[in-house]
């Protein structure tokens, strides 16, 4: 094990290579870039042996992830955003095909209007897609997470979605130890797919299959996902074991004896850890639960930590436009009908990559804490005064005088 | 087979000619091709004197080495693969409509690099073939126009791959609608004959032209009706090292509007009328493989389908005129690619 300084996308590749991935199809994309051009230095050095098909979209190179992936390759790529979005159709089918494909994706906001900052709305856009996903939070979570939904995802063969957050993950330099390649090896075996276009004994795959038979296939995809709950545990646990640091489906932080809990994912958790440190030492009872696997959702975990807390505040990078924050939606799906369900309170902050800061928690503990109930579907924090007016915010407005003009 | 250069002799350019192109095979011999293992089976439900089954058949039968078909949404794909039967006795993968290059790709690599890593068959699970081809099947909805971005890409990358479009110049799958291949005023659904419309209004794309604009090693157009020269183009396809491509013209009895058993007889008539030439390109340079004697003009193929019904009454003339001046004039352009290059079967 070697402690290496690393960015998040580089976490990335640094997981992949350890997993010994055998096909990368990628396209490149701000800001996943400096994922594919490490890999692609890796190839090319010979510390890695697989080949890189550089494709000429993403759709393409979720399309020859599929190919390979049904070869019998272990396959991977890494997008964010526009891409994911063109891979979608794609994504359908690598879930629909039982592939075991891993891809990263960085979390940016979607268009119009451009932009390349983090927001979480592309990713959760593919929510039905029949992918893991798993949001983390460092870019050690990154790098553990890589190797960790290879074994996951070739146990309960379903696709894996390992997220971060654009520029605050991915550009972002932490320290992450790096574990040998013998130990990763041990940990993951190489890929013996079950499913594979072998010459010997040929198979077709993509079949038509009518009402009389798709139900069962659907069927058999959430069986899966049942599965993969249990896979994800005992593999989180196992790497804990091996590597020194375990994972599961959320991470509760001081949530025991809270009154009120922040439910966060992705980097605003680290914040909001520091808030919840700084107002335990003031004697408040706040807790924060992380939500590291949106899907499959963990129903069972939610419960077990938010059943009987008075009130949770869920604070969401991420908006399903005319309903609410997608993890706040959801939150509360898990909880509705339960007893002793607590008040949920949404918060929709940071779109578009503007900063959640500490201040920006704070004032969020500070409305939840002010009312027993929330007031509103929906609280948006730090909204500009024009917007609130329903006027474009700040030069949006200018830009309009000065065509006018 | 004849092979003469511009000045009829048999010079240096004939035999490197020779060396390129595999033999000819006879007609026994493509019998006997038949009666092999069964690559593609019958009891699919593809239309009654449908040419793409033919086609597949044929293509199937002249590989001899362990074969992945990878097949883009379509007629081919849709009726051949009702779970839980297959017409197919090979591997076959179907990734969607607009891609079946890129899933092609990662089936090439992946075997190149499971090849490379020596993976055990104890690790795999499988053995691996010490050689396999990848051929793609796909219409001309889905090559013309929505693969087309797919296929180029695959293309330029170089993979070793031989993909085949099955050139009904129309979407028949889904009933007949016009794509990129249908040639100009054709009746579809989607370009009906009325009172203000002649059928297609545009031209049809040259997509044998776009695939040799990416200089792959192996491109060429050939017809269901022209089963030596089919046969030897697919020989010719998988000897290239590196992409290969082949358009071929596959009517539809259905979509064109002809009795099932003319199936054969119009798609010859395509190549004797000179609508749809007989060509390859070999590393850059072009061949032509049907030199038709005396050619027909184009209004004989027309009449056959009632797709173009319209063109043959009296007021409509000048449109046939018009389309005949476009074939001879992409014949003529053709035949200066060609610099008096023939190989005929």
């Amino acid at each position: 094990m070697a402690k290496k300084v690393l960015m998040g996308n580089h976490a990335v590749s640094y997981g992949a290579r350890l997993s010994r991935v055998e096909v990368i199809a990628a396209y490149p994309i701000t800001p996943q870039t400096q994922v594919v051009e490490e890999l692609a230095e890796m190839c090319a050095w010979g510390d890695l042996n697989a080949k890189f098909i550089k494709v000429e979209s993403e759709h393409s190179a979720m399309a020859a992830c599929i190919g390979a992936s049904a070869t019998g390759a272990r396959a991977f790529t890494a997008t964010s955003s526009q891409g994911l979005l063109l891979m979608h159709e794609m994504l359908h089918w690598a879930a629909g095909a039982r592939l075991p494909i891993v891809m990263a994706n960085i979390n940016r906001a979607l268009a119009p209007p451009w932009s390349i900052w983090s927001e979480q709305t592309d990713s959760l856009a593919q929510r039905d897609t029949g992918w893991l996903q798993f949001y983390c939070e460092s870019n050690q979570e990154v790098l553990d997470t890589t190797i960790q939904a290879f074994k996951i995802s070739e146990r309960v063969l379903l696709p894996a979605m390992i997220i971060l957050d654009a520029f605050f993950l991915s550009h972002t330099y932490e320290p992450v130890e790096v574990p040998a390649q013998e130990a990763v090896d041990e940990f993951l075996p190489p890929y013996k797919p079950p499913l594979k276009l072998d010459v010997d004994d040929p198979h077709a795959f993509g079949a038509l299959v009518g009402p009389d038979g798709y139900y069962e296939f659907r069927y058999n995809i959430q069986k899966a996902f049942e599965e993969a709950q249990r896979a994800i545990i005992e593999v989180g646990e196992e790497f804990g074991e091996r590597f020194g640091r375990a994972y599961g489906l959320v991470e509760p932080f001081y949530v025991d004896d809270a009154e009120v809990v922040l439910v966060t994912s992705s980097t605003i958790t680290s914040t909001a850890r520091a808030v919840i440190k700084e107002r335990r030492a003031r004697g408040e009872r706040v807790g924060l639960l992380k939500i590291r696997v949106f899907r499959p959702f963990p129903f069972e975990a939610v419960r077990e930590m938010l059943l009987g807390v008075p009130k949770v505040a869920v604070i969401d990078r991420n908006l399903s436009l005319g309903h609410h924050g997608i993890f706040h939606a959801e939150l509360k799906s898990a909880l509705y009908g339960q007893r002793n369900a607590p008040a949920v309170f949404g918060f929709v902050a940071g779109l578009g990559g503007r900063d959640v800061t500490p201040r920006t928690i704070h004032q969020i503990l500070d409305i939840v804490g002010s009312q027993e109930e929330p007031d509103r579907d929906v609280y948006w924090i730090g909204l500009k005064a024009k917007a609130e007016e329903g006027q474009p915010a700040g030069n949006g407005r200018k830009q309009r005088q000065r065509v006018k003009a | 087979m004849t092979v003469t250069n511009s000045n009829g002799n048999a010079d240096s350019a004939t035999a490197t000619i020779t060396r390129a192109v595999p033999r000819v095979k006879t007609l026994k011999e493509l019998a006997a091709q038949e009666e092999r293992e069964k690559r593609f089976q019958g009891g699919h439900s593809l239309c009654a004197g449908c040419s793409i089954p033919v086609m597949v058949r044929s293509v199937l039968n002249t590989i001899d080495i362990p074969v992945v078909v990878v097949n883009a949404t379509g007629c081919l794909e849709v009726a051949t693969t009702r779970y839980p039967t297959t017409a197919w006795n090979v591997p076959w993968l179907h990734v969607a409509f607009e891609n079946a290059a890129a899933a092609a790709s990662g089936v090439e690599v992946a075997f190149r690099v499971l090849k490379r890593k020596g993976r055990t068959a104890q690790e795999l699970g499988f053995e691996l073939p010490g050689e396999v081809r990848v051929v793609v099947f796909g219409g001309d909805g889905g090559t013309y126009d929505i693969g087309l971005q797919a296929l180029s890409g695959a293309l330029e990358r170089g993979h070793r791959f031989t993909y085949i479009c099955y050139d009904n110049e129309a979407y028949m799958n889904t009933g007949n609608q016009r794509s990129g291949a249908t040639p100009p005023l054709a009746h579809t659904t989607t370009t009906p004959v009325g009172r203000e419309s002649l059928g297609k209004l545009q031209q049809r794309k040259d997509l044998t032209e776009i695939a040799v604009a990416h200089h792959v090693p192996y491109v060429a157009q050939a017809s269901i009706s022209h089963w030596q020269d089919l046969v030897r183009k697919v020989e010719a396809a998988l000897r290239a090292d590196g992409p290969s491509f082949l358009n071929v013209l596959a009517p539809c009895q259905r979509g064109w509007g002809y009795e099932p058993c003319l199936t054969v007889e119009i798609a010859r008539l395509a190549v004797e009328t000179r609508f749809w030439p007989l060509y390859e390109v070999v590393e850059g340079e072009y061949r032509l493989n049907a030199l038709p004697k005396k050619p027909k003009p184009v209004s004989e193929w027309l009449k056959t389908q009632k797709r173009f019904a319209h063109l043959l009454k009296p007021e409509n003339r000048h449109l046939l005129d018009e389309l005949q001046l476009q074939v001879d004039r992409e014949w003529e352009k053709l035949l200066r690619r060609c610099e008096g290059r023939v190989l005929e079967v």
